[in-house]
Parts: structure tokens; sequence; C-alpha cells
């Protein structure tokens, strides 16, 4: 389908590793959009008025019509443009991509939050949480599907990578502003690869914002948390997760 | 196709597993069917499904599939020949079931869980979440009136993915009203989606494996009763 110009435009926000995800999905397509960032302490009328539901970024607007959810998202684009494939051709490979996405919003990126969004005891078994969950994808990348593959798209990074992807950058960062270790290259050797080849791609590096921004944001983010009670923390990592923007969407 | 290995490990009152079901039953699949005791999992459905440990899982071909979302996809995909498409072939179309279905597992149903298991402790928290499922069927009662456009379903003349999401919780709405004394899904609230809930029991790939309303109030009674006597969650 021929695209015209500007029949895309993105909401989104700097910090959102859901907003990275459309952004990265919208790149690897070599797909032009406009780019409108939102404050998410004061919402544009657009974003309320196209996602009334959950009143969150990302939202992507094609020829005026709304898309909400990054994964739907990304999913309507690898439809409507079906050259250069996010999602995998084969039925049970997407089922299987389409299952670790679900597992990383359900389960992984809230574990990732509940960490950065706590201290003592309750962010120790926060940790394990975290090691769990990552246990399953490292089994799965030793074991499973996704053996012998440099992506869990195969030889480029497909939907998965991506939804794991963004959203992973904040596993090195939250380490350095928590102090806590959670991706240990010896424990999650594959993981631990798979995330630096994922890094080294030219869209990735074009998508993620710098490190120090990033670790900057955190530690605003990490010092507001923190200086409430321990219930406060956790009510506001339970609804930030891996992204850590305050009302940013999956 | 002949002699595909098709296995469903389910669980009767479960609407995720009827998902499949009806998916399965669109495409004309023939597949087996086992029943699942969450309380005593088989090691079939521990070994396909050891993230969740949960049911509907389906085995094709001995490969494991798990959620019922994912699995109607990939029925959809794999038997696409065989029978009516289940998500709509428009891709905006598409987008909206699939938006629809997701909000009704991230947010409408666990409005539903906290009644019947209890968490709802208070007769307020009990009464916020009936308004939470309320409001959420008025919701999609405007988007079937968009999506059905005069017609059926919400996939028009044919039941599709946003019809199967939805139309598997019909029982158990109609449980929770018995239990909790609230309409639900009410006909002067939301008389779309009530004529097209008789419509959708109706059909033939729904009729036989809907769930009897009074079976399972009984089901749910004993699960409130269990979660009653629960110790407190750690």
């Amino acid at each position: 389908m021929e695209q015209s110009a500007s029949s895309l435009k993105l909401f989104g926000s700097w910090a959102s590793s859901y907003t990275h995800r459309v952004q990265l999905a919208l790149k690897l397509k070599g797909l032009e959009f406009d780019y409108v960032e939102e404050d998410l302490t004061n919402k544009s009328e657009s974003l309320l008025l196209h996602n009334p539901i959950y009143k969150k970024v990302p939202l992507l607007l094609h020829l005026g019509r709304p898309i909400a959810e990054s994964i739907i998202i990304i999913q309507y684009i690898d439809d409507v443009w079906p050259d250069l494939p996010i999602l995998p051709a084969d039925p049970y490979d997407r089922a299987v991509a389409r299952f670790w996405c679900h597992f990383a919003d359900d389960k992984l990126g809230p574990a990732v939050g509940a960490v950065f969004g706590s201290s003592g005891d309750e962010q120790k078994a926060a940790v394990v949480q975290v090691h769990e969950n990552l246990k399953l994808i490292e089994h799965e990348l030793r074991e499973g599907t996704f053996k012998g593959k440099r992506f869990f798209g195969g030889d480029k990074i497909g939907l998965l990578d991506i939804v794991l992807g963004c959203g992973s950058y904040w596993l090195a960062v939250f380490e350095e502003v928590t102090e806590v270790k959670l991706v240990d290259a010896e424990a999650f050797p594959l993981f631990h690869a798979w995330l630096r080849d994922f890094e080294e791609q030219k869209e990735v590096k074009e998508t993620i914002p710098a490190i120090d921004k990033l670790l900057e944001y955190a530690r605003s983010i990490r010092e507001m948390m923190l200086s409430h009670s321990v219930a406060a923390a956790a009510a506001a990592s339970s609804t930030t997760t891996t992204n850590i923007a305050v009302d940013s969407s999956s | 196709m002949e002699g595909e290995d098709v296995k469903l490990l389910g669980l009767w009152a479960s609407p995720f597993a009827m998902r499949v079901r009806i998916a399965l039953n669109l495409k004309g699949v023939k597949y087996t069917y086992s029943e699942e005791n969450l309380k005593a999992k088989s090691e079939l459905l521990l070994k396909s499904n050891p993230v969740y440990k949960t049911v509907p899982v389906l085995i094709h071909e001995d490969k494991p599939l798990c959620e019922s979302l994912v699995i109607m996809q990939y029925i959809d995909e794999v038997w696409a020949a065989s029978g009516p498409a289940i998500l709509p072939t428009n891709p905006y179309d598409r987008a909206i079931h699939r938006f629809w279905a997701v909000y009704l597992d991230d947010k409408w149903l666990s409005a539903a869980r906290e009644i019947i298991t209890l968490k709802a402790k208070t007769e307020e928290a009990t009464a916020a979440a009936i308004v939470r499922m309320q409001t959420g069927l008025e919701l999609l009662e405007e988007v079937f009136d968009k999506c059905s456009k005069g017609k059926s379903f919400f996939g028009g003349d044919s039941i599709e993915y946003l019809d199967i999401a939805l139309g598997s919780s019909l029982s158990w709405i109609k449980v929770m009203e018995l239990l909790t004394g609230a309409k639900i899904m009410d006909e002067n609230k939301t008389p779309l989606l009530v004529r097209w809930g008789e419509k959708f029991c109706a059909h033939d790939a729904v009729k036989g494996v809907m769930t009897d309303v009074e079976k399972l109030l009984e089901y749910a009674k004993g699960l409130q009763a269990f979660y009653r006597n629960a110790l407190p969650a750690q």
C-alpha cells in the first residue's frame, strides 16, 4: 500500500518503552510518520479524544483513525504494510511470539517495575520474581523454540525482539539506580547476548534515548517513589512498570 | 486435514477454553478434548504450559499453544481455508477486535474475578466491581453498534474474534447476576448486546459448548465457599 505523506501520526512519550516499540516498528518498515511528544502530566485534547479508554501513549493515527496498545499497533502496521515483515511467517512461530509478548507485559514488565518501586525485603522478593521470569526466557533461548537463533525473530529482529528489547534497556538503568543486579551475564548468558545484539541494531540505536537521560529520569522517579510510603511506591510502580513513564500504555 | 493430531486441554467452566472450542468448531476441526482438574493438573498440562500451568492449551502435532487469544489466531491462520475467518480481514477491524478482546481480559474480567474470588471483601467493593462490568458492557454496546453495522454479530453476518472473546463469558455474566442480584447485562442499557447474546448462544459453533448456567452457578457457589474459607492471601 502506498503511503501518503503524513498519513501516520504517533502520540508518544520520550521515556516510554511502549512508545519506543512503535517507533522502532515504523523505522524497521521505513515508514514516515509525524510524532507528537505528549506531556503525560498534561495530556493533549487529541490524545484524550482518540484514546478515551486508556488515555495513554502510544497512540497511532492512520488516515485519522486511532489505534491503541503497542502490540496491537505493531500488528496493524504489519497487516497494512506487509513488506519487511515484523511477525514471523509460520503460524506456530507467530503464536509463540505472541505468547511471549503477552508474558513480557503480563509478568516480566510488572516484576521489573516492582523492583524499581520498592526497597528492602519487598525488593528482594521482586528481584526473585524477575529472575524466575528471565530463567523462563533463557530456557527458551537455550532449549526451546528460539534455540540457535540470533534474535527471537530469527536472523532479523521481529515482534518479540521489539517487545522485550524496548524495555530491557531499563534493566541496566534500574540496576544502576537501585544498585540491584537484575541481568547477570553468567546466570543469563543467552539473554545477555541477545540484548547486546539487539541494542547494536541501527534502528534500535536511533530509537532508544541516551543512557544518561534515562538514568536522570529514573533517578528522579525513584527519589519520588521512595519519599512516599512503601505502599504508595508499590502503587506507583504497578502503574509505571518497565517504562516508568507515568500513564504510558502497553 | 486427515490424521492431524489436535488435542485441547480444558475446563468445562472456563470461558477461555470455550473460546478455543468455538474457534475449532467454526473451522470444522476434529479434536480430542481432555478435561483438566485444576487441583490435580495432568503431567501433560504442566509440561505443555510450564509458564502459567493453566488451561486452555491446544496441542497440535505435539506442539503446545497457550493463551486463548493466541490460540484463536493460530486456529484462524492454520485452518484458514476450512471455515469462515475468525479475525476480520480488514486491518483496522482486526485492530478493533484485538483491542476490545485485550480490554476484556485485562480490565473487564478482573472485575468479575474480584466478585467470584471474594477479593471484593465489602459490599462497596462488590458494587464497584459490578459497576465496572456494567460500564464495560455499555462501551461494548457502542462498539457492537459500529462493528455490526446493523447485522447480527460483531463480525457482521458471521461470528468473529470479538464475538467469541465476549460471548464465551455469557454464562458467567448470568451466574454473577444470580450471585449478586444485580443486572449486569441490562436490556435497558445494552439492548443490542442482549439480542446479540441470544443469537450467539444459538449459533451452531457455540450451542454445543455453551456452559449450562445452573451447573455453573453451583460451581461458582463452590468457588466462593472455597475463597470464604481460604487463608488470607500472603
